[in-house]
């Protein structure tokens, strides 16, 4: 045995930070570091000269100024004396509204149309082939542009509901009536629906954010309350069946529970439907939802839809058929067997590429101008940016808040995943 | 850090990167260019034809201009600019000239740091209806819906017009002029408001314009006209002037059609000044004695442009207007070449 | 046997009945309908609402496809047309917009006489991609795949073909360099690989290009940025920025999976703010800010500062593909790679990333599709997309004002078309791989 000390003994050398493994990912994140920072000092030393230049500052002080214009959908109070900011929200809340709306739709289409294209219908399974195909190949933004115009193009003007006298004595139609018992009139501005009123009036108080009513909150509490009631009779028909093995019927029971309190709330309070009426140039009393809204929504659904089919179909097929067998031997039916066997499993599989199509929708989104829509793109990053001038301010705001929803949304969607997905043991 | 390095690279390669120099003419000299700021695509005012060449109103200006510092008018590359990015184009010295039917407001001109170096077309914003709709004034408009192109001007006219009458109206904004008259046309709003320049020129596509009326009120000023970056004085009394001597040779009858006669001198000193027969009016910003003459030559003087392209022969059927001379009782008023 | 049974059998046959015809209901036609359209009461009631569904489409737009007129100077004239040969209440397709203004719709103003540039630049590139996407074709034709977009930019922008030369150059003397002295010490060798080039371009490049221009000739016409639009410019800036964002969406696929923590957070960070926002907030960074973040008085023309914001936008994507092929990479080939002695960078080389890129590539294609489409965003920075940038001042020339239908359905249809085939092949790639794979 030859003795070990003849192994030199040497202090650090600077060759260490390079060829030393112990050292060397030190060494690179240092000069990664470094390299990032030099970039980054760069960009802003830029903006800086850039701005001075242009004799330009920058601050957000822009936002607390009047915005003086009007936007089409607000869904909380504003008025063209708001400020910019008020005006940048309404468009944050439009964007958070056609989102989610989106995300539900397109996510319905997808899983119907996914399941659809797998049926044994030769016709439906090549229409659905077809919608998915047609929709997944072209440009979002045509769609937009194309339902927009069938829209403009098909859905009569609020005039052709107008009944004037004269056409009373002649015995005249009007060109359009109204659908759904009189209650919806569909038009190429707007689909008017009823809205909800309220005889009796419990007040209410007012945020800086939004006009609450107690009449609201009244409607909530009973909803709450049925939900909450509702789940101890759940719990109790499960504890009886474990007991038993037989389950007894809680459905009458359920239906009670959910509408019963907030019937009663809405009957005390004297709950009514405000049917919309032609008034002037357009309909008054109920509510209008803008086309803007509906062709967006649309457009944005049934494209995203299109993938989400897609998904689902792949999630379906990737589980195994002798799930489908297994379960046939139990003596499932197709479509017990498909909610209670495939989908659940299916899910694990469908959920990652479902949230990325989420978060597609939202930013697509973006796209409300080609309609008008007024989203954050349209308010922050369209008129606020051109009244004011103001674009570094602007768009870097704008991203941030898109860049916020995005992590939101993958985030919730991730706890979500990570509750389905198949805990391994 | 990806980024940085990228453009930093990119950069330092020097990709078309060239320092905008203190001067705009010496650019543009240097060059043999004009870049030049236009609508992407406004009937009559900008647009391009089926081989790519653009005509109109605003781009006569343009081509003026080049005729002017160049001597050559088809010397110009058409950068066309929408709403929102026509005057980031114009300070980041992508374009030279903006002339891009622009309204010349107080915070344009200061905040933004433009220079409009005077008015083109004096326009106003106004509204067009159908006519069995039976409005005859804008104040009968109460709960209108209305349709308005968004990232203008018009739309805080349009705002501050119902605020200031006490009326409500309900808007859909629109992305581009197209659209908005594929919108009204199709009865989704009862009436569309732009420039009224716009108005005449959208209604006089229709297939039945009669069945159309533009409202009499005029509810803004929209003095539309060229802008060059603020800082550069010589640029832009180049372009100022070469806009005046248009307006300057319609008053003085110097047309495109006796410009050469003309031009071998007169016995009227100020269309001698103006074409360089008398004096040097050109050094004095820089160019040499003919570039007025040259600027008429391209497509006439002012009302020649007018004609060809806007005017009352042409489908759009503009009258002269506001925009006639100050002679003629318009406003037209070129300061004196002297 | 006994003779009384074989007498009870008077009969016995000795050959075969003829097959009968199954019953008409199981039977041809019927039975496939029986099958495939009417199996269950709730399949009948599909059936009935598709085949609804199919007539009213076909109903409502056979009319008007019927009535196309093709030769007309504007959209009055064939209104006239459509009314002088179908009726008053006719209405009809005019596609001959489509056919006055083809060209715009594809090339955009590109000067016409030099169309054959971009043409030749289009089928080049089926050309430098195929041996990419068919593992079929000869190895060799990867070079000329590498030499492509030098090639394509002097086509396409066109000038002296020396710049590119040069360019090209610069890579040739680093690899040369780094052969050279990758005998020693690797880092200096890689450093110098980097330096060597950028120092080549930045000082020596331009004279050069002069030089030899003077020299010998090889210039064609150049042709302005701005003169792209339509078809033409979705191409270049969805080709040109998959293609630049390769290199970089491979850098920030390895430092995402990397163990140092500074630079797997900051790929994140990066990756994650791109994939965060909408490409059109890009696009006005694009068009608005990029000028604030260079150094003052820096001005390039708009397509370029887009193609930078979708190269960067698709960089981020890219990562996350070639992650996925990097996951799906078994753990034994790097084990392998480490047991063989190669350091990180060879094993990457040599290894991984060969067959990672090998598997990424449906998801490169499903990018470029995705990419592609977008590409018509840039409409609202001003530039002429083939969707809505053309058709908008197609319709500000006088003729064709109100023209509204048949352009969508041109440029949805070039879409499509280019789309579908390209999923599908990114289909069959992945099917392939499937099976290559067991």
């Amino acid at each position: 045995m030859t003795s070990m000390t003849g192994v030199p003994k040497q202090g650090f050398r600077l060759s260490q930070l390079i060829y030393d493994t112990r050292y060397r990912s030190l060494t690179i994140q240092v000069v990664v570091f470094m390299l990032f920072m030099l970039g980054a000092a760069w960009l802003v030393d830029n903006t800086i000269r850039n701005l001075q230049a242009l004799g330009k500052d920058f601050n957000f002080g822009f936002l607390t100024y009047r915005s003086g214009y009007d936007i089409g959908q607000t869904l909380i109070p504003y008025t063209n004396d708001s400020s910019h900011a008020r005006a940048a929200l309404i468009g944050l809340l439009n964007t958070l509204l056609i989102s989610s709306l989106g995300c539900i739709a397109a996510t319905v289409i997808g899983v119907f149309v996914g399941v659809l294209r797998l049926s044994k219908n030769w016709l439906v399974a090549r229409l659905m082939t077809v919608y998915v195909e047609v929709f997944r190949n072209v440009p979002v933004l045509l769609w937009i542009l194309i339902i927009l115009a069938i829209f403009t193009e098909v859905m009569p003007a609020p005039n052709a509901y107008r009944v004037t006298d004269q056409m009373l004595a002649e015995g005249v139609q009007p060109a359009a009536t109204m659908v759904l018992f009189d209650t919806i009139a569909p038009t190429n501005r707007y689909t008017a629906i009823p809205s909800i009123g309220f005889s009796r009036s419990l007040g209410g108080f007012d945020t800086s954010f939004m006009p609450i009513s107690f009449n609201f909150l009244a409607m909530v509490a009973a909803l709450g309350l049925g939900i909450f009631f509702n789940r101890r009779v759940l719990a109790t028909a499960k504890a009886v069946q474990e007991a038993t093995g037989d389950r007894p019927v809680t459905w009458w029971k359920s239906i009670l529970l959910l509408v019963g309190p907030l019937l009663a709330v809405m009957i005390a309070l004297g709950f009514h439907l405000n049917l919309p009426a032609l008034k002037g140039f357009n309909f008054a009393g109920g509510l209008n939802v803008t086309n803007a809204f509906v062709v967006l929504w649309l457009a944005l659904s049934l494209y995203t839809g299109a993938f989400i089919a897609e998904i689902v179909r792949a999630g379906v097929l990737a589980i195994s058929n002798g799930q489908t067998e297994a379960a046939f031997a139990l003596g499932l039916r197709p479509g017990r067997t498909m909610n209670l066997v495939i989908l659940p499993q299916a899910l694990r599989v469908i959920i990652p590429p479902l949230i990325s199509q989420f978060l597609n929708l939202t930013k697509n989104s973006s796209l409300a101008i080609a309609v008008g829509y007024m989203d954050l793109r349209g308010t922050l990053g369209g008129i606020t940016l051109n009244q004011t001038g103001r674009e570094l301010e602007c768009i870097l705001l704008m991203m941030l808040i898109y860049l916020a929803i995005s992590l939101v949304i993958s985030g919730v969607m991730n706890v979500y995943n990570n509750s389905v997905k198949l805990k391994e043991r | 850090m990806k980024k940085s390095v990228f453009l930093g690279t990119l950069a330092a390669a020097g990709l078309t990167a060239g320092l905008a120099a203190a001067s705009t003419l010496d650019d543009v000299k240097a060059r043999g260019e004009l870049n030049c700021g236009v609508n992407t695509g406004l009937v009559g005012f900008a647009a391009p034809d089926a081989n790519g060449n653009w005509s109109g109103f605003d781009v006569a200006i343009c081509k003026a201009v080049a005729a002017a510092v160049l001597g050559d008018a088809s010397k110009v590359k058409y950068v066309p600019t929408s709403g929102q990015t026509r005057f980031t184009a114009l300070a980041s010295g992508e374009v030279d000239v903006l002339a891009r039917n622009s309204t010349w407001t107080f915070s344009r001109d200061t905040d933004l740091k433009l220079d409009f170096v005077g008015v083109n077309y004096y326009d106003g914003q106004g509204f067009m209806v159908r006519k069995d709709l039976g409005v005859s004034s804008a104040k009968e408009l109460e709960g209108a819906t209305i349709c308005i192109q968004t990232g203008t001007t018009t739309e805080l006219n349009l705002a501050d017009f119902f605020k200031s009458n006490n009326m409500n109206y309900q808007p859909i904004a629109i992305d581009s002029n197209a659209e908005g008259e594929q919108q009204y046309l199709a009865g989704a709003c009862d009436a569309y408001t732009t420039d009224a320049s716009g108005l005449a020129a959208t209604r006089a596509a229709f297939a039945d314009p009669e069945n159309h009326i533009i409202l009499p009120e005029i509810i803004s000023k929209e003095p539309l006209g060229p802008a060059v970056r603020h800082g550069d004085n010589q640029w832009g009394d180049i372009v100022r002037w070469t806009l005046n001597a248009l307006i300057a040779a319609e008053e003085y009858g110097v047309t495109s059609a006796n410009l050469e006669e003309l031009s071998k001198g007169t016995t009227n000193p100020e269309i001698n000044r103006l074409l360089g027969t008398e004096g040097d009016l050109g050094a004095m910003t820089g160019l040499d004695k003919d570039w007025a003459k040259r600027a008429i030559a391209v497509s006439g003087n002012y009302g020649e442009i007018f004609a060809a392209t806007i005017g009352e022969s042409t489908p759009i059927g503009l009258a002269r207007g506001l925009n006639g001379q100050w002679t003629q009782g318009g406003l037209l008023y070129s300061p004196p070449f002297r | 046997m006994s003779p009384t049974q074989s007498d009870s059998i008077a009969f016995v046959r000795s050959e075969m009945l003829p097959q009968k015809p199954a019953p008409v209901s199981e039977a041809g036609a019927i039975r496939w309908l029986r099958e495939n359209l009417f199996s269950s009461p709730l399949n009948t009631l599909l059936t009935l609402i598709g085949a609804y569904v199919v007539y009213w489409l076909v109903t409502h737009s056979l009319p008007w496809l019927s009535h196309s007129v093709w030769t007309a100077g504007s959209v009055s004239e064939c209104r006239q047309i459509i009314t002088d040969t179908w009726g008053a209440d006719a209405t009809g397709a005019c596609w001959a917009v489509i056919r006055e203004r083809w060209s715009q719709f594809i090339f955009g103003f590109y000067p016409w006489q030099m169309v054959w540039r971009p043409v030749l630049a289009f089928v080049l590139l089926l050309v430098a991609i195929a041996p990419v996407l068919f593992s079929a074709l000869p190895r060799k034709m990867l070079t000329f795949s590498l030499i492509y977009p030098l090639l394509a930019i002097w086509l396409l922008w066109g000038g002296s073909a020396w710049t590119e030369l040069v360019v090209l150059a610069g890579f040739v003397l680093g690899w040369a360099t780094y052969v050279a002295l990758s005998k020693g010490s690797t880092l200096i060798a890689v450093i110098a690989a980097v330096l060597v080039p950028i120092l080549w371009w930045k000082f020596a490049a331009a004279p050069t290009t002069e030089v030899l221009q003077n020299v010998i000739s090889l210039s064609i016409p150049k042709v302005s940025s701005s003169d792209f639009g339509g078809f033409l410019l979705a191409v270049t800036l969805g080709v040109g920025g998959i293609v630049m964002s390769l290199p970089l969406g491979i850098v920030l696929a390895l430092g995402r999976q990397s163990d140092m923590f500074l630079v797997k957070s900051l790929s994140v960070g990066f990756i994650e703010f791109i994939r965060g926002v909408p490409l059109i907030t890009l696009l006005f960074v694009a068009s608005l800010l990029l000028n604030y973040f260079l150094p003052p008085g820096t001005n390039f023309d708009i397509i370029l500062r887009v193609m930078i914001l979708v190269t960067l936008f698709a960089a981020a994507y890219i990562a996350e593909v070639i992650r996925g092929g990097l996951a799906a990479l078994p753990r034994g080939q790097y084990e392998a790679a480490d047991a063989l002695g190669l350091d990180y960078w060879k094993a990457q080389r040599l290894i991984i990333l060969p067959q990672a890129l090998k598997i990424s590539i449906p998801g490169i294609v499903s990018t470029f599709i995705g990419m592609f489409k977008d590409t018509t965003l840039v409409v609202f920075v001003g530039l002429f997309d083939p969707l809505k940038g053309v058709p908008d001042f197609v319709r500000a020339d006088f003729n064709w004002k109100g023209i509204y239908w048949e352009p969508f359905i041109f440029t949805g249809a070039i879409f499509f078309i280019f789309n579908f085939s390209m999923s599908r092949y990114s289909m069959y790639l992945e099917r392939k791989l499937q099976r290559d794979h067991h």
